[in-house]
């Protein structure tokens, strides 16, 4: 097999050659760096990629192949993958098939030999701006003038392609490997079987799993479910899930968390604060560059803890621009958490009412389990507000 | 939480003496936090008794004691100096156990001493094997089925149960010393036996074998907010069963998936929250099934590690300085990363780069000892490189190493053997892990073998395979495109032509850098030279470009010039415009090259930057000071070979660079660097040839009048056998240009001359062998100075304790002398100014001098940094390497200031280090060939009591009362019986064996005579075993004589008996032990020596 070249061109005019792998043809997106440097199967399917291309920072990858429930979502979201050198071969007892056969099978293109390092810098330099991957049209000044035709993320509703089509139970705890120790993963010390309506705003399966260890009664619904829908559920709370896209462009699922405060306890993950967040009168705005990797420091102000966190975001919240943490409608917010590298945002708590969000992933996944004690809090809240 | 006040003062106490498992990586460690804590305004008082670091450096701490490390000597320093803490986590596993003896016996409760960092119950947990598998067991974490054993019968008991192959692990030990596998009940009564006299309180633990299972380590770091991060995982190449010490390993774990990572990450913060190590690091190591992926947990040790020190390196992330700081109470939110600045130490470094370690041996120093790697670690040194994959760092470690490798080449190639039996040895060397597996591995691919095969053999991971199997066929391309070329150009087309001045593709060239292929592999499979590849590769532009380690991988900006060079786009480097001055370091640490010349190095850098010059470092050796990148201004973590110089002089344009400090390493490259247009700093090329070269030397010294031992060169045994007759036996001989006497030996008869020319010629071909005569019972005198061209500053004049014969890195020494009169003193003197200005010396110069019968001859001059340098400079109190400094970048002595007639009121003395106790089947007699791996240094007011010191300072010490064994040829006779004689009126019980107990009976001293071990039973051997002698005077020589007292030196050096193999060191033992035995002895910082 004769490598194929691809190219790949940044809307600023910035040019890298490579050599194709997964499939060929044409893709674009917005380019965003990972600094992870396990889990990129994980991030593959993680829906919250939706419309981004991502550039993984570790330089050797496809190591261990693709493993058997490991994925965060039926399919890859990413709109293509940027690395420096695939490995061809996996070595994993789990694995299944090859990184390369993976993508090939999903028609995800991937681009090896980048300097991947570079690219980073420029995106930490220049911001994270929308790119093109190609093996079809090897012209730069037509693919730069294709990138620059394409907009970003910024106003745009990704939820609406992610977000399942209809309701469904979901029944598996995380997987299990034969470890050191059988208790790695958190049970729950509560005997009741809460149910929990998760919004899919483009759900990372461990949010659901995690949800499961502790014993809940999952309920997966679509981004588009009213609140009306959701009460009627009677659940006893409610998740607003992560996912892709600008959290100013979801005003339906601003609106369906509106009608859920204070009715019954709802937490946020990852575009759930977002979108939380919105509901309770702040702002949103995009980071030059987002944070996504799994080494990220927050600190929990309540006990001045540090937890290293899995992070995925583009966009956060502007603390400003909520005047004195008050909510006009939900009463006073307190800011529980904050990411120690550039002091953003990272956690909220309605003080009023039982809601609470984190901007990080608490399920991890790929990840630290530093956070999984979110889950707990949010079965405390649940037991509170019986 | 802010840092404690309520402490003011720290003791740190070090690791000591370099040996094997125990290197400098603790002198970077101890360094870091001395540094970090002085920083915070504490005052710290510090203790080892290694000269040759730079944490006893005077301005390192503010009390610094050069002193043996025992509880006794410790004891006094506590007394003296009343520190309000003992940080006992930063000096390895000496300075561990030292401070859990202080602890356990109570010291640290009478002055009122906290232990910080780790209590001594934490300590206790993770280093009894029996409460580690407890603290396990408490949560959740597996660990191989086990038992204590605290005799052979437990051990037996446990075996059976747990079935063979076993493990055998004693308890407090470091480096795996003791360590075995034993794969059937003989092996196990051995290796027991064994282990449990090397383990301080004599356990072992009996353990469940996972030969094969793939290893990993975690570096952990806990605050006392208990918040934990983990700084690097790290994947053993080699699985299971061989240490990791001697493992090649890599940076990040390579081929776990995301859910196993967190797995073990989670089980590493449960340990170190279950162990209680409070703050600071700790290293994990875990063993995973690579059938089903069961985790278990190995060891912990709650301390900085060799592993920190590479996880340190590999990251960026300051491990040691954190541990401090944390240990004084910060949390790791409270401090700054040093490399973004703006972020903080509480997060997980990223990388974006794979690291590659690869350990580094000394076989050919103990031919007799077993080469099989196994659970105790044998490597005396370690290479890390960085590159963008793994196969380019591995290729960078590889030609780091020096030994005379520059890639994955033909390793078996030269076994006559047809293709069937060439595979089966392969195979039994693949099986056998030993320091060449890789190259085993590549041949058994070169012989078809199957990526499956060689896994069944090797359990190594089959994605390091499969990338062993991707370097050896980009070598087949490349070899097939040069063969069609050579065929193409035969044929008649004139465009061909054209073709051949081309080397090769260049896309295929740029791949083959990308792969880490060096500048000389590729030379070697293109039958072309080095300078062809380079300048072929220059003129198509396949440069190297050089990348940041920043902790992040690029996430945030970085502010500390930390690079690695790589073939890629984009280039960080940015050079200065700045004055600036490359130090070559002293790459991997070997026996006869280790830390005193990282010492220099990172004097060199020091001086210079004081002087405002932008240093820059160039080294590969993880484990040190200089490859701290705050250390120089810009630091290089490259291989010290020609071409990766050379790429960074071109990137850099400094005003020249210094070869003199880092040993033989960078010395060799002085003339391919000099002759490529680099300025080489102080010393010339010329000069060092001069010295190098016999026939200039010879005339050298015949122009000053200068004397040296008779001699001759020669090729081959009939010229050799000429030489030696004409200028008689026994003679000494060497191969030219070596450091550390490697192959180095007396030989008294043709028969032995013989056998050495066999072996002789194999180590250095192309280079004759030097003979010289032999100086039997001459005083060996080593001199340190300085020259600037114009006016010599003699350092140190030393004297040897052995005699001329013993290699001067493993013969103690006494700075000043202690025997030699004045006079002579001052021809040494004047000799050594003579030959530092005639060879126009810029910088440091070492003189070795023999002096027999009030006759003063040179044996060896080296115009560059020598091994004593530190202990000079240390003894003195003048910094020889940063004088040496400023007069190659311009200064004058004059300038400077030093008086160069003072006299200290001190002695020193050194004493060399053996890794003997670790190299089963090797003998332990001194010779003209290095085998030493570290020294301490004993200091006080006069000769006795320093080395009575220096003793203390290494295992053993000198005995006070009990019975002193003799045994010594004729010849030395004479003078032992006068030692008999002195040691019987200090109270000793004297024993000997026939000849020599007649000699001193003859003078009128008791003496009981002891069987020889030939002679019958009990012999010498069954006393030395009942511990019914406690000290050792053994001298023998010729072949038959060291054969037979062979067991005598073994079993002593077992035991942990003082044992004196020449007559000096028997005279200076006796002094040693009548200066103890007439006062206690007294410990003083350095500082309070200098200022006498």
């Amino acid at each position: 097999m004769k490598a194929k070249k691809a190219i790949l061109a940044l809307s600023d005019g910035k040019i890298f050659e490579g050599i194709s792998f997964g499939a060929e043809g044409e893709t674009s997106g917005e380019i965003v760096f990972n600094t992870s440097i396990t889990g990129y199967q994980e991030i593959l399917t993680d829906p919250s990629y939706k419309g981004q291309i991502v550039n993984m920072t570790y330089p050797l990858i496809g190591n261990y192949g693709i493993c058997e429930g490991d994925h965060e979502s039926m399919q890859p979201h990413t709109e293509g993958l940027i690395i420096k050198e695939l490995s061809p071969f996996p070595s994993n007892w789990r694995s299944i098939m090859s990184l390369d056969e993976f993508l090939k099978n999903n028609g995800i293109m991937g681009i090896q030999g980048i300097d991947t390092r570079a690219l980073t810098r420029h995106i930490r330099d220049y911001g994270e701006q929308v790119g093109i991957i190609s093996t079809a049209d090897t012209d730069h000044q037509s693919l730069i003038s294709k990138a620059n035709g394409l907009s970003g993320l910024e106003g745009k509703d990704l939820v609406k392609e992610v977000s399942c089509q209809k309701a469904y139970n979901w029944e598996e705890a995380e997987i299990y490997i034969n470890t050191a120790s059988g208790s790695t993963h958190e049970q729950s010390e509560h005997s009741k079987q809460y149910k929990v309506i998760v919004y899919d705003c483009g759900v990372k399966y461990n949010i659901l799993r995690k949800l499961k260890n502790h014993n809940c009664d999952v309920i997966v619904v679509p981004a588009s479910t009213s609140a009306k829908e959701v009460l009627s559920m009677k659940p006893d709370g409610i998740v607003v899930s992560n996912g892709p896209g600008d959290p100013a462009a979801v005003p339906y699922m601003v609106e369906n968390i509106t009608g859920i405060i204070g009715k019954k306890p709802v937490m946020g993950i990852c575009l759930g604060i977002q979108i939380l967040a919105q509901a309770l009168g702040y702002k949103t705005f995009k980071l030059k560059f987002g944070h996504h990797g799994g080494n990220q420091p927050v600190m929990d102000l309540r006990t001045k803890k540090v937890a290293i966190t899995s992070q995925n975001h583009c966009f956060a919240i502007d603390g400003e621009s909520l005047y004195n943490g008050q909510s006009a409608e939900f009463g006073k917010v307190e800011i529980t958490h904050i990411n120690l590298n550039d002091k953003s945002i990272e956690g909220l708590r309605c003080l009023d009412v039982p809601a609470f969000a984190v901007q990080y992933h608490p399920e991890a996944s790929p990840g630290p389990h530093d956070s999984s004690y979110i889950f707990n809090e949010f079965i405390e809240m649940m037991v509170n507000s019986q | 939480m802010p840092k404690r006040t309520d402490i003011k003062k720290i003791l740190i106490i070090g690791s000591g003496p370099i040996v094997i498992g125990q290197a400098c990586e603790f002198d970077y460690s101890g360094t870091q936090a001395c540094r970090a804590l002085r920083e915070e305004g504490y005052k710290i008082v510090l203790v080892n008794s290694n000269p040759a670091t730079i944490m006893t450096d005077p301005e390192v701490a503010d009390s610094t004691y050069i002193e043996p490390m025992t509880t006794e000597i410790l004891t006094k320093i506590i007394e003296k100096e009343r520190p309000d803490a003992l940080l006992p986590t930063l000096g390895g596993q000496t300075g561990l156990n030292l401070s859990v003896s202080l602890a356990e016996e109570g010291i640290l409760d009478k002055y009122n001493v906290e232990l910080i960092g780790a209590k001594l119950e934490a300590i206790h947990k993770a280093e009894n094997r029996k409460q580690f598998k407890e603290a396990m067991g408490n949560i959740g974490i597996k660990v191989p089925a086990s038992g204590n054993a605290r005799s052979l019968e437990d051990a037996k008991e446990i075996a059976k149960e747990i079935k063979f192959p076993v493990i055998i692990r004693p308890s407090f030990t470091m480096g795996g010393i003791g360590g075995n596998v034993a794969y059937n009940i003989e092996e196990l009564e051995e290796y027991v036996n064994f282990a449990l006299e090397a383990s301080p309180v004599h356990e072992v633990l009996i353990e469940r074998s996972v030969l094969g299972w793939k290893e990993y380590e975690l570096e952990v770091m806990r605050d006392r907010k208990d918040n934990v991060v983990i700084i690097c995982s790290i994947e053993n190449l080699d699985p299971m069963g061989v240490h990791t010490g001697d493992s090649i390993t890599v940076a990040p774990a390579q081929t776990l998936t995301d859910k196993e990572y967190q797995i073990m990450r989670d089980a590493a913060i449960k340990i170190i929250r279950e162990i209680g190590v409070e703050t600071g690091g700790s290293n994990v190591q875990f063993a995973i099934n690579p059938a089903d992926g069961e985790l278990i947990a190995i060891e912990m040790n709650p301390r900085v590690s060799r592993s920190s020190a590479l996880a340190s390196k590999a990251t960026g992330f300051p491990i040691a300085k954190i541990a401090a700081k944390l240990a004084v109470g910060y949390t790791l939110d409270e401090i700054p990363n040093d490399i973004t600045r703006y972020t903080p130490a509480s997060f997980e470094p990223s990388i974006d780069y794979c690291v590659v370690k690869i350990p580094k041996f000394n076989f050919e120093k103990f031919p007799d000892a077993d080469q099989v790697l196994t659970t105790h670690m044998k490597s005396v040194g370690e290479v890390m490189a960085i590159g963008r994959t793994f196969k380019e760092a591995l290729g960078k470690a590889i030609r780091s190493l020096e030994i005379n490798r520059y890639g994955l080449c033909e390793h078996h190639s030269k076994t006559v053997l047809n293709d069937s039996e060439k595979k089966e040895f392969i195979k039994k060397h693949l099986l056998n892990p030993s320091w060449d597996r890789i190259w085993s591995v590549v041949d058994g691919f070169r012989m078809g073998m199957t990526i499956d095969e060689i896994y069944e053999i090797t359990r190594i991971d089959k994605w390091f395979l499969y990338n062993l199997k991707q370097i050896l066929e980009l070598e087949e391309e490349i070899k097939d495109q040069h063969k069609s070329r050579d065929l193409s150009t035969t044929s008649v087309d004139d465009t061909t032509a054209i073709n051949n001045e081309s080397l090769m593709d260049p896309v295929l060239l740029k791949k083959a850098k990308q792969y880490g292929f060096s500048d000389i592999r590729l030379a070697n499979l293109l039958n072309a030279s080095e300078l062809d590849v380079r300048n072929f590769r220059w003129e198509n532009e396949i440069r190297p470009v050089f990348k940041v380690v920043d902790t992040c991988a690029a996430e945030f900006q970085a502010y500390t010039p930390y690079l690695y060079s790589t073939y890629e786009d984009e280039c960080e480097a940015k050079p200065t415009s700045k004055k600036k001055i490359i130090i070559l370091g002293s790459g991997p640490n070997r026996i006869g090259q280790g830390i005193e010349f990282d010492y220099c190095c990172v004097h060199g850098v020091m001086a210079l930057k004081e002087m405002g010059f932008e240093t820059i470092m160039i080294n590969c050796n993880p484990e040190t000071v200089s490859t701290d990148y705050d250390i120089s201004d810009r630091l290089y973590f490259e291989p010290l070979t020609f071409e990766d110089v050379i790429e960074i002089v071109e990137k850099e344009k400094p005003e020249g660079v210094i070869v003199q400090f880092g040993g033989q390493t960078p010395l060799k490259l002085a003339v391919p660097l000099f002759n490529a247009g680099v300025k080489i700093l102080g010393t010339s090329p010329d000069s060092i040839d001069m010295a190098e070269d016999r026939e200039r030397f010879a005339a050298l010294l015949s122009k000053l009048g200068l004397l040296q031992p008779e001699n001759g060169n020669a090729r081959s045994f009939t010229e050799a056998k000429k030489i030696a007759v004409s200028i008689g036996y026994p003679v000494l001989i060497r191969p030219s240009y070596v450091l550390g006497g490697r192959a180095m030996k007396v030989v008294f008869d043709e028969g032995e001359l013989e056998e050495y020319m066999t072996h002789a010629v194999e180590v250095s071909p192309g280079h004759p062998v030097l003979i010289d005569k032999f100086l039997e019972g001459a005083i060996e005198i080593d001199v340190d100075a300085v020259c600037d061209g114009e006016e010599v500053f003699i350092g140190g004049v030393m004297e040897h304790i052995e005699e001329a014969g013993v290699h001067s890195g493993d013969s103690a020494c006494s700075l000043p002398p202690y025997s030699i009169e004045e006079e002579i003193i001052e021809k040494i003197k004047s000799q050594t100014k003579a030959l530092a200005l005639e060879m126009k010396v810029l910088g440091i110069i070492n003189i070795q001098f023999a002096v027999k019968d009030d006759v003063v001859y040179i044996l060896e001059v080296n115009p560059r940094g020598s091994r004593t340098i530190p202990f000079v400079s240390k003894a003195i109190g003048i910094p020889l390497a940063k004088i040496a400094s400023q007069v190659i970048a311009g200064r004058k002595l004059k300038e400077l200031n030093i008086n160069n007639n003072r006299k200290n009121n001190h002695v020193a003395v050194k004493e060399a280090v053996f890794p003997f106790v670790r190299f089963h089947g090797t003998d332990t007699i001194l010779g003209p060939e290095m085998k030493s791996t570290g020294e301490v240094m004993g200091i006080d007011t006069d000769f006795g009591k320093a080395f009575a010191k220096a003793q203390m300072a290494i295992e053993g010490g000198i005995p006070l009362s009990g019975t002193v064994f003799i045994s010594v040829r004729d010849k030395d006779k004479a003078p032992i019986v006068n030692i008999a004689q002195k040691l019987h009126n200090l109270g000793f019980k004297i024993s000997a064996t026939g000849g020599t107990a007649k000699a001193i009976a003859e003078k009128g001293t008791p003496v009981t005579t002891v069987l020889k071990e030939y002679e019958g039973r009990p012999n010498v051997i069954d006393h030395l075993k009942n511990n019914d002698i406690q000290m050792v005077i053994n001298t023998a020589e010729g072949k038959i004589s060291q054969k037979n007292s062979y067991n005598i030196r073994r079993n002593a050096i077992v035991s942990g008996i003082p044992y004196f193999t020449t007559v000096p060191g028997a005279i200076a033992a006796e002094s040693a032990i009548r200066a103890v035995s007439s006062g206690e002895l007294d410990v003083k910082p350095i500082q309070e020596y200098y200022m006498e």
